[in-house]
């Protein structure tokens, strides 16, 4: 591919088939972790690390020992153990580099694990058929994504509280609401790049 | 099946031998104790505490930054789970409520930021405050209420903070975002050492009641029918409600705002109200009592400061016990009052209240006599509390004063109040122009006289008893003779037979500001008498005091204390009430025993008794209508209190006075301004708020 054809590529993964408001994967810390605009940048971060390593592993693991081996039906056993592997990494690497931001992330941190969208940029890597550049590409470009959508979402959560929000709306309600016209805004997008 | 498992389980080997490498290089000592504190905490990262989640919050105790029972949100198992992990003793904690300071809301004002999008209050500060021209008033936004952690804030319909009290935990989030600093953690320490001060928003009621009640408060739980509410804002500042129900002359109700257009607010009645209905309820409304810390106050005189300081040492952790020296407790509301205006079984529920708070209370121990200064101080008691009363009588100067049937008003009330025969003739005069004088006159004419005539040098306009009383012995069928004063007691074997009096004119203004009687040359009269009674002034009878007590004493006989502080001449001995300021009201010995309250706490914790300038000295006159301000409720009239037929009232001592019903309280409670400070400049109005203020 050319670089005008990554830059597609890398918009493509970002806006239009956003992870998360094209795809609707990773919903759980979507909602759960975007209350406060500093908890979601961490989130965010940490995302990108694992996705991104994530989709290069699960690739190599694919190609170098599911397809040899004959055993691609293990494929979602198999990836989920290596992205499960790899959010211990990240904590036990946070804990060391980062404590602040591991403190104040605390029970979310976990969350990455039962990420769908790290999982579903890994399987889409393979679907898709594409090499490890590719990959490498897209899973960040995914997760890229996957923080622009949480950190607008964040934002719009924080502007909540001084909002005159009905009472029946609040909280969750009104967040699943803003999640739809956010993906709405998205699909605006549609139609941006070639598919 | 064997390459799928050795696949899958070699691919986890790898993992966790990646992460046993990674957890070697990057690895981390954890603190064993945050740890355990760690799990001992809730885990909800609420915020309260003020650290950002659990994982902090742990840190910061273990290192000491933080107490053990700095979480808000699990309760005190919490904390004294972590005190256990820590080794530390677990103490008492005083609880904290968020109180906001402004009453006075935005829908009073207009208002800028809500047409210019800001919804924060943070933010509308930031626009150099826009519309609004007080310093210190709620703007109305509610960053407090958003910002609470535990829900325990809501904006209420007049825009100002409302607090639940059972949810509030006194974590200090509302104080921490509240850009303008109306919201504060309180205390009961705070509220009981609290005074108003100079920077406080109070209404005229409230800065001119000696005691410093918060009237529009308790009025405000009345109107809403929040009664055990009222009864607590009314013990905050007052723990004798039934008694000031009945008998307070209410100053307040003279500076009421609504006075300005119609009638004032009957202040005094809601409250007795209020009262009434703890009472009734049968149920004590307790107030908060601090952990006993042991330490011994001695309190001599069991009226009305002397209960009201034990009443405050007591809920401050103190043992305070009294010594009076009657039979019974109660001073001159038991022996000074008479039993149709203050009925002796609601004294006795009133004092039982504070005794069963843990005051102790040795009765018919007479200083000098049964105990000293000194003794006290061998006992243990840490401070001295002194607080005697005004039990003399000023006698008349006359001649034949010593003749029988001739009697000190305050005597003939003693002997009532000590249930000793206390016969009067047909024919009874009253010498003085003051409640004593009145109450002595209609306590005569429940004992059978036919004739009671109150003579008073001055004019009725002078007299400075309460209108009511004399409007009410008016109806009792008592003469009064304004400018008249006694000349001579005229006696027969012994016995009171007459009684020569002067007309009097009014002359130029004396000290006090009223003007001085003159006598009329050659207009004595003499009048046929049984008795003459004379309540023509007291004075603190102080030879109890022994010579080597070093109490220095007034000119005026009274003893020499700071009026502010309580403070006498010696350390460790404080002294309020009549005895100190002569004869007045309970209510203004009850401010000053809160004051002198205040001064042993200080004291006893070693600390200065503070600088008190900035408190209120005095309040200045209500000049401003706030009905031409703001949308006030409707003036309505004032509500009556039922009453005993006179006729019922003759030769009884049943309580002449009824109380309100619960619709008329409730009905007269939303008369009621709730003024303040008037922080807020509607456009077009030049009025400026300070005025307002009861300063």
């Amino acid at each position: 591919m050319s670089f005008g054809d990554y830059l597609l590529f890398i918009v493509g993964a970002i806006l239009v088939n956003n992870i998360l408001l094209a795809k609707f994967l990773g919903n759980c810390p979507f909602l759960g972790v975007s209350k406060r605009m500093d908890t979601a940048t961490g989130m965010s971060m940490a995302v990108i690390f694992v996705t991104t390593l994530a989709g290069m592993i699960t690739w190599v693991v694919q190609y170098y020992m599911l397809v040899p081996l004959e055993i691609e039906y293990l494929q979602t056993i198999a990836f989920i153990l290596v992205i499960a592997a790899l959010v211990q990494l990240v904590e036990i690497i946070m804990q060391k580099t980062m404590p602040a931001l591991y403190r104040a992330l605390g029970i979310f941190l976990p969350l990455i694990t039962t990420n769908c969208a790290v999982l579903g940029v890994a399987i889409i890597n393979i679907g898709e058929e594409y090499d490890f550049v590719d990959t490498l590409v897209f899973s960040f470009s995914s997760a890229v994504g996957y923080s622009l959508a949480l950190i607008l979402f964040a934002g719009i959560r924080e502007r909540f509280a001084m909002a005159p929000i009905p009472k029946v709306f609040e909280g969750t309600a009104i967040g699943l609401v803003t999640a739809g016209f956010l993906a709405l805004a998205f699909s605006g997008f549609g139609g941006l790049v070639g598919h | 099946m064997l390459i799928e498992a050795l696949a899958i389980g070699g691919l986890g080997l790898a993992s966790a031998l990646g992460l046993g490498v990674a957890a070697r290089i990057f690895a981390v000592e954890v603190d064993p104790l945050v740890q355990e504190i760690e799990e001992a905490l809730p885990g909800a990262n609420c915020g309260g505490c003020g650290f950002a989640g659990c994982a902090s919050a742990a840190v910061a105790i273990a290192s000491g930054k933080a107490p053990a029972n700095v979480c808000v949100g699990g309760g005190p198992e919490i904390g004294a789970t972590i005190a256990k992990i820590l080794g530390v003793e677990v103490s008492f904690r005083e609880p904290q409520i968020a109180l906001p300071d402004c009453t006075y809301g935005t829908d009073k004002a207009e208002l800028k930021f809500n047409y210019d999008g800001v919804r924060d209050c943070r933010a509308a500060v930031l626009l150099a405050g826009g519309a609004k021209v007080c310093e210190i008033g709620c703007l109305g936004l509610g960053t407090c209420a958003k910002a609470c952690p535990f829900g325990a804030i809501t904006i209420g319909a007049d825009n100002l903070p409302h607090i639940d009290p059972s949810l509030c935990t006194g974590c200090g989030t509302c104080e921490r975002v509240c850009p303008k600093n109306i919201i504060h953690l309180s205390s009961s320490t705070d509220r009981i050492l609290q005074f108003n001060a100079l920077e406080n928003c109070v209404a005229p009621c409230q800065a001119t009641c000696p005691a410093q009640i918060n009237i529009p408060g308790y009025i405000k739980a009345v109107a809403e029918g929040r009664y055990e509410d009222a009864v607590l804002i009314i013990k905050e500042h007052n723990p004798l409600p039934l008694v000031c129900g009945r008998v307070c002359p209410h100053p307040c109700e003279d500076a009421c705002r609504r006075g300005l257009d119609g009638e004032p607010v009957n202040i005094n009645h809601i409250k007795r109200f209020a009262a009434d209905y703890e009472l009734n309820s049968g149920k004590r409304i307790k107030p908060l009592l601090l952990p006993s810390n042991g330490r011994k106050v001695a309190i001599i005189g069991g009226g009305p400061a002397g209960l009201t300081v034990a009443y405050y040492l007591v809920r401050l952790g103190y043992v305070p016990t009294i010594f009076e020296q009657q039979p019974k407790l109660g001073g001159m509301l038991r022996y000074g009052i008479p039993e149709y205006r203050l009925p002796k079984k609601i004294l006795d529920w009133e004092i039982q209240g504070i005794l069963e708070l843990g005051v102790e209370a040795r009765v018919n121990q007479k200083m000098g006599h049964d105990f000293t200064l000194q003794s006290l101080k061998d006992e243990g008691f840490e401070a001295i509390f002194v607080g005697p009363g005004c039990w003399a009588s000023r006698n008349m100067q006359l001649e034949g004063e010593d003749l029988q049937g001739v009697l000190p008003g305050t005597d003939m009330l003693i002997d009532r109040g000590l249930e000793k025969p206390t016969p009067v003739g047909e024919k009874v005069v009253i010498i003085g122009g003051g409640n004593t004088a009145l109450d002595c006159a209609r306590t005569c004419w429940r004992l059978g006289a036919k004739e009671v005539t109150v003579l008073y040098r001055r004019s009725r306009k002078e007299m400075p008893a309460n209108d009511i009383e004399v409007e009410e012995g008016a109806h009792e069928g008592l003469n009064y003779k304004f400018l008249a004063a006694p000349t001579r007691l005229i006696g027969e074997n012994g016995k009171l037979k007459a009684l020569e009096y002067i007309t009097m004119e009014l002359g130029e203004p004396d000290a006090s500001g009223r003007r001085r009687p003159v006598p009329k040359k050659g207009s004595e009269t003499i009048i046929e008498v049984d008795n003459v009674i004379a309540a023509i002034g007291q004075f603190p009878d102080l030879a109890f005091l022994e010579g080597d007590s070093g109490l220095k004493v007034t000119r005026w006989n009274t003893i020499d204390a700071d009026e502010t502080l309580g403070q006498t001449s010696v350390p460790g001995i404080f002294a309020a009430g009549d005895a100190v300021s002569g004869a007045a009201t309970v209510v203004a010995a009850i401010g000053g025993a809160r004051k002198a309250a205040r001064s042993i706490h200080l004291y006893l914790g070693g600390k200065a008794q503070g600088d008190p300038e900035r408190w209120y000295k005095k309040p200045s006159d209500v000049n401003r209508r706030i009905t031409q301000i703001v949308g006030a409720p409707e003036p309505g009239t004032r509500a009556k209190m039922r009453e005993l037929t006179v006729s019922e009232r003759a030769n009884s001592f049943v309580e002449v006075e009824l109380g309100l019903l619960e619709e008329d309280a409730r009905r007269e409670a939303q008369r009621c301004l709730q003024c303040g400070l008037i922080c807020y400049k509607k456009a077009g109005d030049s009025a400026s708020c300070a005025a307002c203020a009861g300063k």
